[in-house]
């Protein structure tokens, strides 16, 4: 099979898959919120995988920006809101506004630097998150009800939640190859390999750096304020390191610059969570493990990742 | 009043460039003018400081002190990428070139920098008939065209060095600095690679930094000799052979 052949038959078996779920398991609850979860996620690690797999910058902050959407939903409901096309557009601007300031921080450092630098930004935001005594603190914030759109219930049952966040995985997706694909994706993808040769033939690579971080910055704030309608919950744990890392891992592990690795990245790591978690409460030590071993094994093991970081 | 004088401005003026690195003076008050449609060689010995000298020239390397002049505009404390939209292209020693990309896609990547904003997000770029044309045409100036679809990666040493020279070509310079061009070249790709310079020569000023002589000399109207820091030596290729300071200094370990 062709690459190009097996660029575009994966990504619609994948898509065929989430279709699919409610209707193999009867709409069974278990199966159907575990398919909501791991699309979530999957939206942030597409986010991630464009700077990461394509910019080749390994951002270690990006749970920052999946827990600001999911404040925002989260602050917002308290208040009363209950406009969907609001809060999620609310998430989707606290992440993009959060990642600018960040992005324009982090971005003028290089490899295992900006690995640093991007994780203490997560974590100052993690801190703040914890001292929102006003909204839970510690303890986080429970939705006081599910956002509806003209009248309709969109994430009131499993069912049709199951669809609008497919939906909306499925636009992301497409959005992430136009964009990769494009004058601006070219840059940023030639900036990966060779940041001088990008500077030297007439690009401020930093620019649309930026721009990427941005827009992923943006991705991740709808991913967040999907989980929060999601769980009903939102909490510092959100923008724990912890998270960060698990997003590395989701597009690392399925492969990085393809977008459709992330969403196998994130179901993958989603699945092997609850599968261990089935044996024992220990699962991490065994699941930490696991990944290393994924990640050296597989053709895009982090350490080739850290080995591009130098200019 | 003569018609040269009248001319255009030189394409690049070096005004007393001066860069420490420490107490050591890598750049010693260096004046150098490139003239439009000239081959100008720099020539030195290893450690002369060619190599800083570029960086200063493309504006990876701030001087100290001293002014760069690029079409007579002063560039000298502008980004590297805002010189190449002043006319500035260059190669470099070690060949970078996007190794993922086909030959003609690192070509219509510098031929995009050129051509408007590159913040556009919607068409797809390698199905963009107006760049791929440029790429192609710069592609066949160099003799690479067969090759166009090639990843960069697995192009031959000589094969590379050519299209390093598409990717400075396609922008159009008024100058363009080439790092060693002959680096690393068969005797063969050497004589292709003078053949090619030398039919280039008549759409851009060239800045050729070279160890191979045969080439300097068979190419260059006006050779620069650079010897720790400083240009000792600045004229046709005859009166640098004959120069006894030149020889002393550099010609004089190889003739």
């Amino acid at each position: 099979m062709s690459a190009s052949a097996r660029h575009s038959l994966l990504p619609l078996l994948i898509g065929a898959g989430f279709v699919l779920v409610p209707l193999i398991t009867g709409g069974d609850v278990y199966a159907v919120n575990l398919a909501i979860r791991i699309m979530c996620l999957a939206i942030a690690a597409i986010g991630l995988d464009l700077i990461l797999g394509y910019g080749r910058l390994v951002s270690f902050g990006h749970a920052a920006f999946f827990g600001a959407g999911a404040y925002a939903v989260g602050i917002l409901s308290t208040h009363g809101f209950t406009s969907a096309p609001l809060l999620i557009g609310a998430a989707i601007l606290a992440g993009a506004a959060l990642a600018l300031p960040i992005g324009a921080v982090s971005l003028r450092t290089r490899g295992v630097y900006f690995i640093m630098i991007t994780l203490a930004f997560g974590q100052m935001l993690f801190f703040t998150a914890t001292s929102l005594s006003a909204y839970g603190g510690d303890d986080g914030l429970s939705l006081p009800a599910r956002a509806t759109f003209l009248g309709t219930d969109p994430f009131g049952s499993p069912l049709s939640f199951h669809y609008v966040v497919l939906a909306l995985l499925a636009l992301v997706y497409l959005g992430g190859r136009v964009l990769v694909a494009s004058r601006f994706g070219r840059v940023l993808r030639a900036g990966g390999e060779d940041e001088r040769r990008v500077i030297a033939a007439g690009f401020p690579i930093t620019a649309y750096r930026l721009v990427a971080f941005v827009i992923a910055g943006g991705i991740a704030g709808l991913a967040g304020g999907l989980y929060a309608e999601f769980t009903e919950f939102v909490s510092p744990a959100y923008l724990s390191w912890q998270r960060s890392g698990e997003f590395i891992v989701m597009v690392v592990l399925g492969g990085t610059g393809s977008l459709h690795g992330a969403v196998l990245g994130a179901a993958g790591v989603v699945l092997l969570e609850e599968w261990l978690a089935e044996f024992t409460e220990h699962w991490r030590l065994i699941f930490g493990p696991l990944l290393v071993l994924a990640a050296l094994a597989g053709r895009d093991g982090l350490a080739r990742l850290l080995g591009r970081g130098k200019p | 009043m003569s018609l040269a004088s009248c001319a255009a401005p030189p394409v690049l003026q070096l005004q007393g460039l001066v860069k420490h690195y420490g107490r050591l003076r890598v750049s010693d008050d260096v004046w150098l003018d490139v003239a439009p449609g000239e081959i100008h060689a720099l020539i030195g010995p290893n450690g002369a400081g060619k190599t800083t000298l570029i960086g200063q020239i493309a504006g990876e390397i701030l001087s100290d002190s001293g002014r760069i002049l690029l079409g007579g505009v002063d560039v000298t404390g502008e980004r590297p990428h805002r010189r190449v939209h002043r006319g500035l292209a260059r190669s470099f020693q070690i060949t970078r070139l996007i190794g993922g990309f086909s030959a003609l896609e690192n070509v219509a990547l510098c031929a995009q920098a050129l051509d408007g904003s590159s913040f556009r997000f919607l068409a797809p770029v390698r199905r963009d008939a107006g760049l791929n044309a440029t790429a192609i045409a710069a592609l066949v100036e160099t003799g690479l065209a067969e090759r166009a679809d090639i990843p960069a990666g697995r192009l031959s040493h000589g094969e590379k060095r050519q299209l390093e020279l598409a990717m400075a070509l396609v922008a159009s310079p008024k100058l363009m600095v080439l790092d060693e061009p002959m680096a690393g070249l068969g005797k063969a790709e050497t004589q292709a690679m003078i053949a090619v310079l030398r039919r280039l020569a008549g759409q851009a000023a060239i800045l050729l930094v070279e160890h191979d002589m045969h080439a300097v000399f068979a190419l260059a109207d006006r050779i620069s000799v650079l010897v720790e820091g400083r240009i000792i030596a600045s004229g046709p290729p005859d009166a640098i052979r004959a120069d006894t300071a030149v020889r002393a200094a550099y010609l004089g370990e190889e003739a």
